[in-house]
């Protein structure tokens, strides 16, 4: 194995660690913790056998297993760029709400509630 | 009840004297301060107005917000949305409120008609530029998209829901009105064009923003 095999391996398995305590404490959805689980197993077992990527590679129809791997490195980065965005969205909506609460609140303006309060358009994550 | 909303952020040249010229003609002024840096807040109340002040600046969709929950609170019967910075007129309101009180509509926009001369190339650009892509995105032509100046009744009111934080909001309010079926009525009125107004509004940078916020708030739903 090369020097970066063995420093991906052991970044690869911190990770795993890290993921595994992160679960155990209530902190990672079980969803997502097989994610991170098969996205730091198919790092581990690429860069291990990299012959896998190539497998892989044919599978999809392309050329080489590096760029299997970028495609969907970069698919992969596309969608948590648009998680990432869905929450800023939604802690944006939380922040004027409590903002409006404060400035209410503080105005005086009548708090009773009436029927006809705002509807939540929080966006959908 | 008839209330007046005014969203404003760092208008203290402006907002005494608009908030004192609209005060005899409604019930109450909420005017939103919407985390201004200046004395917005002290000329507005001075001035007569009701003063909701936003601790940090959120927009002037959460503004029109804070405005809509505040007019609902209060029980308003119509609520006109007006700006801070001089563009509109006082004298407009009743003929903004009129159709409402005659049962013809739920929501009145007032559309700006105004010699080509006086509004900059690029203002009536971005203008046509918000009609259209208000009709592209939601199905309702309307002929002054952006207008400030709008008025809606007690059913409008409850049905609105808006999320918008930006000047977003304006296309938002267009789509509410289509969407819930609200009954729209579009009354000329003539906005005041100073130099003062005329840097506040959105700018062709702002604008272009505003349209990207639009389409992508359209793709995620």
């Amino acid at each position: 194995m090369s020097i970066l095999q063995i420093v991906v391996v052991i970044f690869v398995l911190f990770a795993l660690t890290r993921t595994v305590k992160k679960f155990r404490d209530g902190g990672l959805a079980l969803v997502w913790f097989l994610v991170w689980l098969c996205v730091w197993g198919a790092i581990g077992v690429v860069v291990v056998l990299p012959q896998t990527s190539q497998m892989f590679a044919r599978l999809i129809g392309v050329g080489r297993g590096v760029d299997a791997a970028v495609y969907v490195a970069i698919i992969g980065l596309f969608y948590v760029v648009f998680r990432i965005f869905l929450r800023l969205e939604r802690i944006e909506h939380d922040i004027s709400s409590l903002v409006r609460h404060l400035s209410l609140r503080d105005g005086g303006v009548d708090s009773r509630v009436s029927a006809h309060e705002p509807h939540d358009k929080s966006p959908q994550q | 009840m008839k209330v007046v909303i005014m969203p404003a952020y760092n208008e203290e040249q402006t907002v005494g004297a608009v908030a004192a010229s609209v005060r005899p003609l409604v019930d109450a002024v909420f005017v939103i301060d919407d985390g201004s840096t200046d004395r917005t807040a002290v000329v507005a109340r001075a001035a007569g107005a009701h003063v909701l002040s936003h601790v940090i600046n959120r927009g002037l969709g959460a503004a029109i917000q804070t405005g809509i929950v505040a007019a609902r609170r209060a029980g308003a019967d119509i609520a006109v949305t007006f700006d801070a910075d001089g563009q509109h007129r006082a004298e407009d309101i009743p003929r903004m409120c009129a159709p409402i009180e005659v049962d013809e509509a739920d929501v009145v926009l007032g559309c700006r008609t105004v010699d080509r001369g006086q509004m900059p190339l690029v203002r009536r650009l971005c203008n046509v530029g918000g009609n259209a892509l208000t009709f592209l995105l939601f199905g309702l032509w309307v002929k002054d998209s952006q207008s400030g100046l709008r008025a809606f009744n007690r059913h409008a009111l409850a049905s609105l829901a808006l999320s918008c934080d930006r000047m977003e909001v304006s296309s938002e309010i267009v789509k509410e009105i289509h969407a819930r079926h609200l009954r729209l009525v579009e009354v000329p009125i003539a906005p005041v064009y100073t130099k003062y107004s005329l840097s506040k509004g959105q700018s062709l940078t702002v604008g272009i923003a505003t349209a990207a916020k639009l389409l992508l708030n359209k793709v995620m739903g």
